[in-house]
C-alpha cells in the first residue's frame, strides 16, 4: 500500500535503440507496458515520418482482417477467443502476413461475386418458372368456351371484314407492394385499353445483394397494338419490374419449364456447393482472425511509436524520450536486452537517465482493489506529481460516509451479497466479456460497492434499522412498569391509559430509563412517536463530528505535502492559521457535543442549553442573557479567547504571507546572477552560497520560473483566504447531507414497509399467506429498485460530492496529467486504439 | 415430450434470488410474530374490539400474533415452492444450452 500514498517516482531518459533492434526493443516495451513515449518531432506531419509506409501497411492489413470479420459475422460463425497472447512478429514476417491476408481477402471476394451472379441466376430462373406457371393458369381461363362465346357474339357484327383480333402481352415480376400504383398507372396512362391479370407468388424470394426476403408477384398485360406496347414496356421499365420472354403457346411453354426446372435443379447444386465452400474458408480463419488481429494492432502501434522517435544523424540509432518510474527500471533495462538479443543485434541498446525541470506524469500504481478508489480520485483530477493521493484514506472514507447515508442492516446484507457475488465470481465474469455498459460499470466497482456493503451493514446495526424495524437482542434499557409505582414518582394510572392516546416516560423516574442499549440505537426508539426528533438531532451532530474530523483531517494532510514540497512558508502562513481556525471553531463545536452527551444525565438534561444559541452566542460574544444556562464556568472567557484567536488567523493568511513572499523575492533578486554559457550561477555574498540555478544545458525546453507578481499573487492568497474560511462554515454545513440522506432513507424503508409489506401482513383470515407471498415479491422488486438502486446512487453521489469538494479541496490540487505507459494490452483485450 | 421450459435463465436466476430472500425473510418474520415482537405490533391487524373484549388480556392479540405467524411460514412455504421450480428452470436451461452446442 505503501506506493499508494504518493504518485511514482518518475524519470525522463533516453533510448539510443540500434536501428536493426529498435523494433524488437519496441515491442518488448510494449509487452511490460512502463514506459511513456514523448514526441520528440511534433512539428513533422503524419505523412512526413519515418515509418509511414509500415504503418500505412498495417492499415491496409487491418482493413482486410475488418473485412474477413465482417464475413464471419455474416455467415453466424463465432470467433475464437483462446486469450493467447501472439508475440509481435518480425518485420520481415510482414510480407507472408501480407500474402496471407490478400489470398484470403481475394479469395472471399471472389466467391462473393460468384455467389451473387450464381444467385441472380438463380432468381430470374425461379422468377421465370413462376411466370410460367402462372400465365398457364391465365391462358387456361381465357380459353373457357364460355369466355370466348361471349366475346365473339360482342365483336361479330363489326369485325367481319377485319382481321382476327391479335392482342399482344408482355409477363414479368414486380414486389408486390408497387402492384396498386403500377394498376392505376397502367390504367391511365393506356386509358384502360391494356388488361392486367396478376397473382402473388406465395414463398419469398431472395435479393441476391441485399440478401433480403422479399415478396413479389407475377403479373402479365395484354394490350393490343405496338404503341401500348411500347408504353407498358416504358411503364414497366419506370416500377423497375423484370419482364421475360414468354412464349405463346402451350407447348413452348411446356417445354421452356421443363428446360427451366433443370436449370434451377443444377444451380442449386452449384450454389450448396459455393455456401459450403465460403463456410470453409471463413471457419478456418475464424480460428486465427484474432490472433491476425493482434500481431497486426501490434506491428502498427509499434510502428507508430518508432515515428515519436529522433534519427540520429548516421542513421544507425533512433532516439527515443521516455517517462518511466524509477523503481521498474531494471525490468525495463531487462526487455530492452531481451529485444537486443531478439533481432540478433550485437550492439546494445542504452537507457540514460536526464535531468530535467519538466513535470513528470503522474502514475499510481494499482492493482484490482484500489483501482476503484484510484478512478474516483481521478475522475475529480488528476494528482500533481508527487501531490499526497487522496485514494488510500478513500477507500474507508468513501464506503464510511456512504453508509452513514445509506444505515440499514437488511439493504446491506443484500448489497453485500451482490457484491460478493461479483468478487467471487470476478474471474469467470471476466471471462465472459460482458458488453453491457450498466453491467461492466458495477463489475469495476465490484470492491467498493462490497465495502460499501459492509460498512452500511455496520451503520445499520449502530441505527438498529433492518428494512426500517429494529431488531432488540439485548433487551431494551426503558421500561413502563416503574411509571405506574408513586414510590419512585411514577405519575401513571390505568384510567390515564383509557383517557390518552400518546403518553411519555419520564426517565428521571428511577427504573423507567435503566442505561443505554449496549450497540447503537435502543430498538423502543422504532414504535416511539417522538423517534424522529430523538434521531435528527443524534443524526445532525453525528454529521457535524464527522465532517469536521474529515476535514481536520484534510488539512492536515496539506502538511505533508507542505513538508515534502519543502515550503516552510505554507506550512507557518498557510497550514497553521488554517488548521487553528477551524479548530478553534468547529474543532471547539465537537468538543461541546461530547461534553453535552457526557456530562448530562437524565435528571438533569432538562437543563441542558442549546448548543445552537450556544455557538451563535459565541461569535456574538454575548453573555449577559440569564435565561441562556452555561454549559460550564468559564465559558465566555473561552469562547472569546477561542474567537479572536481564529480571527486573528485570517489576516496570517491574507496579507502576511504576501509580504513575506515578496521579501523574499526581492532578496532573491538582489542577490543578482551571472550567466556563464548556458549555466547560471548566483553569486551569493560568499563563495559557498554560490548555487548553480539553472542548468540550461540538459534540459532542452526549460521553463523559466514564473516571474513574481506582487497583485497577482495577493489576489491569489485573498481568494485562497476567502475561499477557506467561508468554506469552513459551508463545507460543516455541507456534511448535514449525511443526516438528511440517512433520514430519508429511513423514512423511505419505512413507507414501503407499511404501503406494501403490511397489505400483506394485516390479515385476518388464513387465506392470508397467499396475499403475503404476492406483496413479498412487489416489496422485493421496489426494494431493490428505489432503495438499493435509486437511494443508493443518490447516497454514492452525495458521498462522491463530499469527497471531491469538502475532503481534498483542503490539500488536492489535482492538476497533474496521466502516465500514459506504451502497451499492448488494451490490443489484447480487442478494443482498438484511438 | 411437452418442454416444461417456460422461462430464460435470467429470469430463473431472479426468481432463485427472490426465493432465498423470501424464504429467509417470510421463515423470520413468522419466528419473530410468533415470538411476540413488539416491534411488529402495527403489523398486527387488531381492533379496538380485540382489546375490549379480551377477557384475559393479552389472549387476543397473541391469537392475531400466531396467526399471522402462520402466514409467513406458510408464504416461505410458497417461497421455496417458486425457489424449487426456479431451480429446475435454470437446470433445463443448461440442459438445452448443452444440447444445441
Amino acid at each position: 500500500m505503501g506506493e499508494l500514498l504518493r504518485s511514482e517516482e518518475m524519470t525522463l531518459a533516453q533510448l539510443f535503440l540500434q536501428s536493426e533492434a529498435a523494433y524488437c526493443c519496441v515491442s518488448e516495451l510494449g509487452e511490460i507496458g512502463m514506459v511513456q513515449f514523448r514526441d520528440l518531432n511534433p512539428d513533422v506531419n503524419v505523412f512526413q515520418r519515418k515509418f509511414v509506409n509500415e504503418v500505412r501497411r498495417c492499415e491496409e492489413m487491418d482493413r482486410k482482417l475488418r473485412f474477413v470479420e465482417k464475413e464471419i459475422k455474416k455467415a453466424n460463425i463465432d470467433i475464437v477467443d483462446t486469450g493467447e497472447n501472439p508475440e509481435v512478429p518480425f518485420p520481415r514476417d510482414m510480407i507472408d502476413l501480407e500474402a496471407t491476408f490478400e489470398k484470403l481477402e481475394n479469395e472471399l471476394k471472389e466467391i462473393n461475386t460468384n455467389q451473387e451472379a450464381l444467385k441472380k441466376n438463380f432468381l430470374e430462373l425461379t422468377e421465370l418458372k413462376h411466370i410460367l406457371r402462372r400465365t398457364q393458369q391465365f391462358f387456361d381461363e381465357m380459353e373457357d368456351p364460355s369466355l370466348l362465346e361471349e366475346s365473339s357474339i360482342l365483336l361479330e357484327p363489326s369485325e367481319v371484314n377485319r382481321a382476327p383480333l391479335r392482342l399482344g402481352f408482355v409477363a414479368g415480376v414486380i414486389g408486390r407492394e408497387r402492384i396498386p400504383t403500377f394498376e392505376r398507372m397502367l390504367w391511365r396512362v393506356c386509358r384502360g385499353n391494356v388488361f392486367l391479370r396478376q397473382a402473388e407468388i406465395e414463398d419469398p424470394l431472395e435479393d441476391p445483394t441485399t440478401s433480403d426476403q422479399v415478396h413479389k408477384s407475377v403479373f402479365i398485360i395484354f394490350f393490343q397494338g405496338d404503341q401500348l406496347k411500347n408504353r407498358v414496356k416504358k411503364i414497366c421499365e419506370g416500377f423497375r419490374a423484370t419482364l421475360y420472354p414468354c412464349p405463346e403457346t402451350p407447348q413452348e411453354r411446356k417445354e421452356m419449364l421443363a428446360g427451366v426446372n433443370a436449370r434451377i435443379d443444377d444451380l442449386q447444386m452449384v450454389l450448396n456447393q459455393t455456401e459450403d465452400h465460403r463456410q470453409r474458408v471463413l471457419q478456418a480463419a475464424a480460428k486465427t482472425v484474432r490472433v491476425w488481429f493482434i500481431k497486426v494492432r501490434k506491428m502498427k502501434a509499434i510502428y507508430h511509436t518508432l515515428n515519436l522517435c529522433n534519427i540520429d544523424v548516421t542513421q544507425k540509432c533512433l532516439i527515443a524520450e521516455v517517462w518511466c518510474p524509477v523503481c521498474d527500471l531494471d525490468s525495463i533495462q531487462f526487455a530492452l536486452r531481451r529485444g537486443t538479443e531478439k533481432s540478433g543485434s550485437t550492439v546494445p541498446s542504452i537507457l540514460n537517465r536526464m535531468q530535467t525541470k519538466q513535470t513528470p506524469p503522474t502514475y499510481n500504481k494499482t492493482n484490482k482493489f484500489t483501482s476503484g478508489f484510484q478512478n474516483i480520485v481521478d475522475a475529480y483530477g488528476i494528482g500533481s506529481y508527487r501531490e499526497i493521493n487522496p485514494a488510500p484514506y478513500t477507500i474507508i472514507t468513501f464506503p464510511f460516509l456512504f453508509a452513514v447515508m445509506f444505515g440499514d442492516l437488511g439493504h446491506g446484507i443484500l448489497m453485500t451479497c451482490a457484491a460478493l457475488y461479483l468478487v467471487l465470481r470476478e474471474t469467470r465474469l471476466i471471462a465472459q466479456k460482458n458488453d453491457n455498459e450498466m453491467f461492466s460499470m458495477v463489475f469495476a466497482g465490484r470492491y467498493i460497492i462490497l465495502l460499501m456493503g459492509i460498512f452500511s451493514i455496520y451503520t445499520g446495526i449502530i441505527y438498529n434499522d433492518c428494512f426500517s424495524k429494529s431488531i432488540n437482542v439485548f433487551g431494551s434499557g426503558w421500561s413502563v412498569r416503574p411509571m405506574f409505582d408513586p414510590k419512585v414518582g411514577g405519575n401513571w394510572t390505568f384510567d390515564m391509559l383509557n383517557g390518552s392516546r400518546i403518553l411519555q416516560l419520564d426517565p428521571a423516574v428511577d427504573g423507567v430509563f435503566k442505561g443505554p442499549y449496549p450497540i447503537g440505537i435502543d430498538p423502543i426508539w422504532n414504535i416511539a412517536s417522538n423517534k424522529l426528533t430523538f434521531l435528527n438531532s443524534f443524526k445532525m451532530k453525528m454529521s457535524v463530528i464527522l465532517g469536521v474530523i474529515h476535514m481536520l483531517f484534510g488539512v492536515t494532510l496539506s502538511l505533508f505535502n507542505h513538508l515534502y514540497f519543502q515550503k516552510p512558508i505554507n506550512i507557518y502562513l498557510g497550514f497553521i492559521p488554517e488548521i487553528v481556525f477551524m479548530a478553534c471553531l468547529f474543532g471547539y463545536l465537537v468538543i461541546i457535543i461530547f461534553y453535552k452527551w457526557v456530562s448530562y444525565n437524565a435528571r438533569t438534561s432538562r437543563e441542558a442549553p442549546s448548543l445552537l444559541i450556544a455557538f451563535i452566542n459565541m461569535f456574538l460574544f454575548q453573555y449577559r442573557d440569564p435565561t441562556v444556562k452555561r454549559l460550564y464556568t468559564g465559558q465566555p472567557v473561552l469562547q472569546s479567547f477561542l474567537v479572536i484567536i481564529a480571527l486573528a488567523c485570517v489576516p496570517c493568511m491574507l496579507i502576511v504571507k504576501t509580504l513575506v513572499l515578496r521579501r523574499q523575492h526581492m532578496w532573491r533578486k538582489h542577490l543578482g546572477t551571472q550567466n556563464f554559457g548556458g549555466v547560471r550561477v548566483g553569486n551569493g555574498p560568499t563563495e559557498d552560497e554560490a548555487e548553480i540555478i539553472q542548468h540550461d544545458q540538459l534540459a532542452q525546453q526549460s521553463e523559466d520560473e514564473p516571474e513574481f507578481n506582487f497583485a497577482d499573487e495577493a489576489v491569489h492568497q485573498a481568494i485562497h483566504t476567502i475561499e477557506y474560511c467561508l468554506g469552513c462554515i459551508s463545507n460543516t454545513a455541507s456534511y448535514l447531507r449525511l443526516w438528511a440522506l440517512s433520514l430519508a432513507h429511513a423514512q423511505l424503508s419505512e413507507v414501503l414497509w407499511s404501503m406494501v409489506m403490511r397489505i400483506g401482513l394485516a390479515r385476518r383470515s388464513l387465506g392470508g399467506f397467499f396475499l403475503l407471498s404476492i406483496t413479498f415479491f412487489f416489496f422485493s422488486i421496489l426494494t431493490v429498485a428505489i432503495l438499493l438502486i435509486m437511494e443508493g446512487l443518490s447516497a454514492f453521489l452525495h458521498a462522491l460530492r463530499l469527497h471531491w469538494v469538502e475532503f481534498q479541496n483542503k490539500f488536492y490540487s489535482g492538476q497533474g496529467f496521466k502516465f500514459l505507459p506504451f502497451t499492448f494490452e488494451s490490443i489484447l483485450e480487442g478494443r482498438s486504439e484511438e | 415430450m411437452p418442454s416444461l421450459l417456460f422461462c430464460g435463465p435470467k429470469m430463473a436466476a431472479c426468481g432463485i434470488v427472490i426465493s432465498i430472500w423470501g424464504v429467509i425473510m417470510l421463515a423470520m418474520l413468522g419466528i419473530f410474530f410468533s415470538a411476540k415482537s413488539a416491534i411488529l405490533i402495527e403489523d398486527v391487524p387488531f381492533t379496538e374490539e380485540d382489546i375490549r373484549d379480551d377477557r384475559e388480556p393479552p389472549q387476543n392479540i397473541y391469537r392475531l400474533y400466531s396467526q399471522v405467524a402462520i402466514n409467513c411460514f406458510i408464504a416461505a412455504g410458497i417461497y421455496v415452492a417458486v425457489g424449487a421450480v426456479s431451480l429446475c428452470q435454470v437446470r433445463l436451461n443448461k440442459r438445452q444450452e448443452y444440447m444445441v452446442t
